[in-house]
């Protein structure tokens, strides 16, 4: 029962990221990626990976993706990729596309190493994983803050820069 | 020790996990709206979240987990910088075509 519930999410991730590639509107390639991101999520929690879950729709969906939403509507430009989705590389991008996941899923096939079921889900579980995560990786944390403060300058200096550059 | 039904279920989802990651590749190369381009990117990065939830699951390891999280810090950092990018480039043009944008210089 369980793994047919991650078969349909599977199957309405992988729908759904098709779609991007043939919707019009970039608001509706944005409600075809939050579905993905959505659908991955039930498979995270499904698989008992539970924090991965909530940050996954907390920060994917519930920031990313809300941002993203707020600039299409900001620039609702009428152009040239409007009437004409796709650029010259469609043929050679979509030959390319399927020779890759035939050449992948094959060698995936072929060497699949063999694991052992996971004995429990517990590793996982929201207290278990942040004490295990602040114990070791405490110091990632810290970078990993100081790499998102360093984005923030950066989205301020390229701000700045067009700001001079208009007068 | 494994049975028959884990293991597909594992390899469904990384193959799954490959053909999410080569439907973002092709949209980036396929698509000329810029904002299309970069939710497809985001669409990569998420087919790697998959592998990396996968394998760190059936290894039981806390790594891959940390690592994911690392990943979405990345992705928004990389949104915060690629969006004020892409105002500008409109500001000045008016239009999201990338195509428009041919003439850019090193």
């Amino acid at each position: 029962m369980e793994t047919a519930i991650v078969y349909f999410f599977a199957a309405t991730a992988l729908a759904s990221a098709m779609s991007m590639l043939f919707l019009r509107h970039p608001m509706q390639v944005a409600l075809a990626l939050i579905a993905t991101m959505l659908s991955l999520a039930g498979v995270y929690a499904l698989l008992g990976v539970h924090v991965i879950a909530i940050f996954q729709v907390l920060i994917y969906v519930g920031a990313v993706m809300v941002f993203m939403v707020y600039v299409i509507m900001l620039l609702n430009v009428r152009d040239r990729s409007f009437t004409q989705r796709f650029s010259l590389w469609l043929l050679p991008g979509i030959v390319a596309a399927v020779l890759l996941v035939v050449v992948l899923v094959r060698a995936l096939w072929n060497s699949m190493p063999l694991f052992a079921d996971p004995i429990s889900f517990a590793r996982f579980s929201l207290g278990m994983f942040s004490v295990a995560f602040l114990d070791e990786y405490w110091l990632h944390f810290e970078l990993i803050s100081v790499l998102l403060v360093a984005a923030v300058v950066a989205a301020l200096a390229v701000i700045h820069v067009g700001r001079r550059s208009r007068g | 020790m494994w049975d028959g039904a884990v293991v597909d279920e594992l390899r469904i989802l990384l193959a799954l996990a490959v053909a999410l990651f080569v439907t973002g590749l092709t949209g980036v190369v396929v698509r000329r709206n810029a904002l299309v381009m970069l939710m497809c990117m985001e669409l990569m990065l998420n087919a790697v979240n998959l592998s990396l939830v996968t394998f760190a699951q059936r290894l039981d390891s806390t790594a891959g987990a940390v690592l994911v999280l690392l990943i979405f810090v990345v992705a928004a950092a990389e949104i915060a910088i690629a969006i004020p990018i892409v105002l500008l480039l409109v500001r000045r043009r008016h239009t999201l075509d990338l195509d428009a944008y041919a003439d850019l210089k090193g």
